[in-house]
This record gives structure tokens, C-alpha cells and sequence, in this order.
């Protein structure tokens, strides 16, 4: 059965074992260890800037005296607020020589900052995600986040909490994916029903609460942006809470790397190999709530998990390894996120439409990539 | 000799569906051992109740003289899934890539070193496929695939291969390649658990034979398990399946 198989594989080898082949897929690894650099580069700017933004105003200075004569001895204290001037002004250059007005304004440098983070997260953990068949979970978690944004309405409203809303999101969002989590464990006879439940289940309860809350206290949330996102609903918090999430989900990534890949490919080896796979679902799928809840500002809760799967569909229909696919995803979703911005800045629309339209755009250009490959190599 | 593994009493069922009943059996090192019987007899149960992938209901499981529930050596037990269960199917990852995870119980959170990769291009170079090492799992053939895991076991350096049914679906002359494999690791000294459904296989490449049919119907050495009349007692026939099989 399998001999015309072998033999197919045999021809192949010989023609892509040679050194032209070598000499031929080096640029492109290369080429994606550059893109990555350049990415890590953007990501590192735009924490900068997150970071500035929050400094320039001197936080705690005015409570702990401490605070305050450290800023003033460190001359952290004028520099701060003058660089940030300063980027402004390039901001204002920028606008200028584009025609646009967009650079000038810092709560437009949030939300890119927070796009870019999203760019690199999203896909990180999507790619572990989409490859567990998890993709339905990532929807889930969203739509749980957003009944995590009608209970933050409620807590404010009523109790005046000075906190961010997003935070309670994504306490909200953690709890959803712990209960996703132990569904998922308990329920594996009955297939993703239950998921599937649990998704319209907390979409509903999110819409009751909101409306029950429009009548009850004041709400001064636009709930439409939450759902399509925009590029205006980024508060400084919300920028800061993506970055310090991002370098957190970074990190850890970085860390259980391997651990990750060898349960998301076998993980009934990886049980045999005493991996603690219950411990490392639970964090995946933790996560993944928190990327959702940090992606929720820009993206919307209807198209968040765009971002978790269709990037990492299309680095998976032409990347030969599993590093590679990790490589591409982030590039094909940094560049979905940078072009669908330049795309909703221009045309005045959604960036949520805008970044997730562009991502499906990559996701077909790299089926006919691929289609053209395997047609090629199989003359 | 020590045991590899030590089974006593191990009964184990699925809500109401007993699927071991009070099974005691003991596998030295270096034994090749193949586990048969019927379908639905509860070989893969048995096997998963040994790897500690499911507890028994009652009886105890030692593996290298450890409680299996408190078992850390995880490094020392290669394990050959049924094809169906791996992701190998669909996800995009190289032959090296896989062979590699052999190597992740034993670096933890730390990165591979040189040494680590050198032992994981040896185990490529052992089971015979070096030249597919950049390729994809999933473009593999089925015997190809099995090898990539075989070499995953290797690099861990397991002293217990246990392997559910491997050769499904794989072709009779890359079947036969892959059990002279078995064959060279076992005289290397790696102690090979098999589920196979095909008893003429096991009967040529088998040392030892447990005869499951959620009862224990024969433990013991190859030969004796020919003489006896446990394969008809297990299969519920009168014995021609195993002269189907010769």
C-alpha cells in the first residue's frame, strides 16, 4: 500500500538532501530570525513607551515623599515628561509628512503599542492552542471575558472602585478558563458540547448584566466597542496591564517551551513521561484568558480568537518544523496587526474588522504559497 | 535480575464493565514480552494501568521497584502510542524535532545542550532515518512514523519500550524491517512491552507471552504458550486462529 509511498519519499529526498537545498532554505531561516529580531525590536519600543507614558506622570509621587525625592535625585523627574514631548513632536513630524493625524495623539501610540503586543502574544499561545484543537476554548474565554467586562460595569457602578474595568475582566476571564478547564476533564465523553454551552452561556449572562446595569446605575462604557473593538478604547491601564501581561506570557512561553510542545504533539507520552500535563493545561488555558482579556481592547470580544487561530493556520499550511510555525505565526500576526491599523487609521473604519480581515488575506495567500509548492514538487 | 515491572492483583474497570479481573504478572529486564488477546480484552487497559496512565481499582503496580503512583523516572519508559491518539497527523513537526522530546524529560526547563542533540542524531542514526530527519511527521509513512517514535524512545534512553499495537496499517515488508529493529534494541538490552494483534508475530520475536482476556490466561515462556490450550480458553475458539496465523 505504502510502496509507491516510499519510493515518492525516497525521489524527494534525494532532490531537496542536496546542497542546493541548503543553500536555499538558509536565507529563508535567516529572513525569520531577522523578522523576529525586528519584531522583538518593535515590542521592546513599544514597552518603552507604555513605560513612559505611565512615568511621565510621576506615579506615587504624591503619596510616599520617598517616591518623589527619588525621581528629583535621579533627574528621572524633568527627563521623563521632556522625552515624552519629544516623541510627540516626532509624532507631529510624522503626521505631517503623512497627511495624517494620528502620531500626535498618545492615545493613539497606546493603542499601536497595545495592537503590536497583541501581534506577538496572541499567536504565541495560539499556535499551542490550535494545534491542541482548543481553537472553540479561545472563542469560549472570550466571550466569557466579556461577561467579565459586564461584571466589572456592575462593580464599579455600584461600589465606585477606582480600579480598571479590565482587571475585573480578567479575574472574570480566569475564573471562565479554570471552569473551561475542568469541564473539558470531565466531560470528554460528550466531546465540546459543553464548551460549546458555556460560550453562548456567558455571552448571555454578559447581555443581561449590561442591560440590567444601563437601567440600574451609570454606565459610560460603550459596550460596541468592547464587541468590534476600536482604536479609542484604549485607556493608559489597559496599555499598561497588556504590557506587563505580554512580557509575563512571554516569558513563560520561553520557559515551558518544550514542556508545551511535547503535550500539545503526545500527550498520553508526555503522561508516561511524568510531565505534569494537567499543570501545564491549566496554564495554557490561563493564558489564553489573558491574552483574550489584554486582545479584547483592540480586537473585540466577537473577534479575538481570530487573532489566536488564523495566523497560526497560515504559518501552518507553509512552515516544515514546529519552531518555524511558532516564527511565522508571529510574523504573519504582527504584519496582519501593523497593515489592518494602517488599513482602519486610513479608511476610518474597526481595526478589529481591519486586522482580522488582513490575517485572513495572509491565511489564503499562504494556502496558494503552499499549493504551488506541493504542485512543484511533485514534478 | 530485577523486575521491571511488578503487577499484583491489578483488577480494573470502566464504570461497571470489568475490564482486568485480579491480573498478577512480572516483567523482567530484558524480557521481550508480547501481550495478546481478543479485541476489547483489555491489553491497552493493562498496558495504561502499567505506564500509570490510568490507577487500578485494586492491586498494586511497581515499576523499577517504585509505586507507580509516585514513579519520577519517566526518562526510562519509551512509549509508542496507537497511531490514532498522537497529533503527529496534522501538526507541522520535523522527524528531529520529535526525536528530540526525548530529550525534554531529562533537561526540565533548561535548554539542550550539544550533548543532548548529539544523542537524539544518534537515535536517528540507529533506527535508520537520518535521511528523513528535516521532514515533517505527518509526510511520513505509518513504518516511517513508528521508527521517529522509536527514535524519541531511544533518545530518552529507555529501559522499557512499551508499544500498543504499532505496525496498524503499516505494509508486511516495512512491518518486518521494523520488528528485526525490535529484535536488535531487545539483545541491547531495552525491555519491550508489545501489544500485537498478529500472535504469529509474537510468537517469533516474543520471549515471554501474557495471554489476556481481562483474566490472565497464560504468563510464562514462549514455548510453553504454544503447547498450551490458553489461546483457545482466551479467544473462546477451538484454536484455529492461531493456525490461521502459521
Amino acid at each position: 500500500m505504502s510502496q509507491p509511498e516510499d519510493t515518492a519519499v525516497d525521489h524527494d529526498v534525494s532532490k531537496t538532501g542536496g546542497s542546493a537545498h541548503v543553500a536555499s532554505s538558509d536565507p529563508v531561516r535567516t529572513l525569520e530570525l531577522v523578522g523576529i529580531g525586528l519584531v522583538g525590536v518593535l515590542a521592546a519600543v513599544m514597552v518603552g513607551f507604555i513605560a513612559l507614558d505611565w512615568l511621565r506622570l510621576y506615579p506615587y509621587a504624591d503619596s510616599y515623599p520617598f517616591v518623589e525625592s527619588l525621581y528629583s535625585a535621579t533627574q528621572i523627574d524633568p527627563v521623563i515628561g521632556q522625552l515624552f514631548d519629544q516623541l510627540m513632536i516626532v509624532g507631529m513630524w510624522m503626521d505631517y509628512y503623512l497627511g495624517t493625524n494620528v502620531f500626535k495623539h498618545p492615545f493613539m501610540w497606546r493603542s499601536i503599542a497595545t495592537g503590536v503586543l497583541i501581534g506577538i502574544v496572541a499567536p504565541l499561545v495560539g499556535t499551542y492552542l490550535v494545534h491542541r484543537q482548543m481553537a472553540l476554548i479561545g472563542e469560549t474565554l472570550a466571550h466569557t471575558a466579556f461577561a467579565g467586562v459586564a461584571v466589572g460595569i456592575l462593580v464599579t457602578g455600584f461600589t465606585g472602585f477606582g480600579g480598571s474595568l479590565l482587571f475585573i475582566a480578567l479575574i472574570v476571564s480566569v475564573i471562565g478558563a479554570l471552569a473551561v478547564q475542568w469541564l473539558t476533564e470531565q466531560t470528554s465523553t460528550f466531546g465540546d458540547v459543553p464548551i460549546a454551552i458555556m460560550l453562548s452561556g456567558s455571552f448571555a449572562v454578559g447581555t443581561l448584566l449590561i442591560s440590567w446595569a444601563r437601567g440600574t446605575v451609570a454606565v459610560t462604557i460603550d459596550i460596541e466597542s468592547f464587541l468590534f473593538g476600536t482604536l479609542a478604547v484604549v485607556t493608559p491601564g489597559g496599555a499598561r496591564m497588556m504590557a506587563v501581561l505580554s512580557v509575563a506570557v512571554v516569558a513563560i512561553v520561553a520557559i515551558t517551551y518544550k514542556q508545551l510542545l511535547f503535550i500539545t504533539f503526545d500527550e498520553q507520552a508526555a503522561r508516561v513521561a511524568q510531565f505534569n500535563v494537567r499543570g501545564y493545561n491549566t496554564l495554557l488555558v490561563v493564558m489564553t484568558a489573558v491574552v483574550v482579556v489584554g486582545a479584547m481592547q483592540v480586537l473585540g470580544v466577537i473577534l479575538v480568537a481570530g487573532m489566536l487561530v488564523i495566523p497560526v493556520a497560515a504559518a501552518s499550511q507553509i512552515a516544515s518544523s514546529f519552531r518555524e510555525t511558532l516564527y511565522l505565526s508571529i510574523l504573519i500576526g504582527q504584519a496582519s496587526v501593523l497593515c489592518g491599523f494602517a488599513f482602519a487609521i486610513s479608511q476610518s473604519l474597526p481595526s478589529g474588522g481591519s486586522i482580522i480581515v488582513v490575517a485572513i488575506a495572509f491565511y489564503l495567500l499562504a494556502i496558494a504559497v503552499s499549493d504551488r509548492s506541493t504542485s512543484l514538487s511533485m514534478h | 535480575m530485577s523486575s521491571v515491572v511488578d503487577i499484583q492483583n491489578v483488577s480494573f474497570a470502566y464504570g461497571e464493565q470489568t475490564a482486568v479481573d485480579d491480573v498478577s504478572l512480572t516483567i523482567e529486564e530484558g524480557d521481550f514480552l508480547g501481550l495478546i488477546g481478543p479485541n476489547g480484552s483489555g491489553k491497552t487497559t493493562l498496558l495504561h494501568l502499567m505506564l500509570g496512565l490510568l490507577s487500578p481499582d485494586s492491586g498494586s503496580i511497581e515499576l523499577f521497584g517504585q509505586s507507580v503512583d509516585s514513579f519520577d523516572q519517566g526518562e526510562r519508559i519509551g512509549y509508542v502510542s496507537q497511531q490514532a491518539t498522537s497529533r503527529g497527523g496534522t501538526m507541522p513537526v520535523t522527524v528531529r524535532e520529535c526525536v528530540r522530546m526525548g530529550r525534554f524529560a531529562h533537561v526540565g526547563h533548561s535548554r539542550l545542550t550539544d550533548e543532548d542533540r548529539r544523542i537524539a542524531e544518534e537515535a536517528l542514526e540507529t533506527v535508520d532515518i537520518m535521511n528523513l530527519a528535516d521532514r515533517r511527521v505527518n509526510q511520513l509513512s505509518g513504518g516511517q512514523r513508528q521508527r521517529a517514535y522509536i527514535a524519541r524512545a531511544l533518545a530518552s534512553e529507555a529501559d522499557l519500550l512499551a508499544l500498543d499495537e504499532p505496525t496498524v496499517g503499516v505494509d508486511a515488508d516495512s512491518r518486518d524491517a521494523f520488528y528485526q529493529l525490535l529484535d536488535s534494541l531487545n539483545n541491547a538490552g531495552i525491555t519491550i512491552v508489545l501489544i500485537e494483534h498478529d500472535i504469529g508475530v509474537v510468537t517469533d520475536r516474543a520471549n515471554r507471552i501474557a495471554c489476556i482476556n481481562t483474566e490472565l490466561y497464560h504468563h510464562g515462556d514462549t514455548e510453553s504458550f504454544v503447547e498450551s490450550d490458553a489461546l483457545s480458553e482466551a479467544y473462546g475458539t477451538t484454536g484455529t486462529v492461531v493456525h490461521h496465523h502459521h
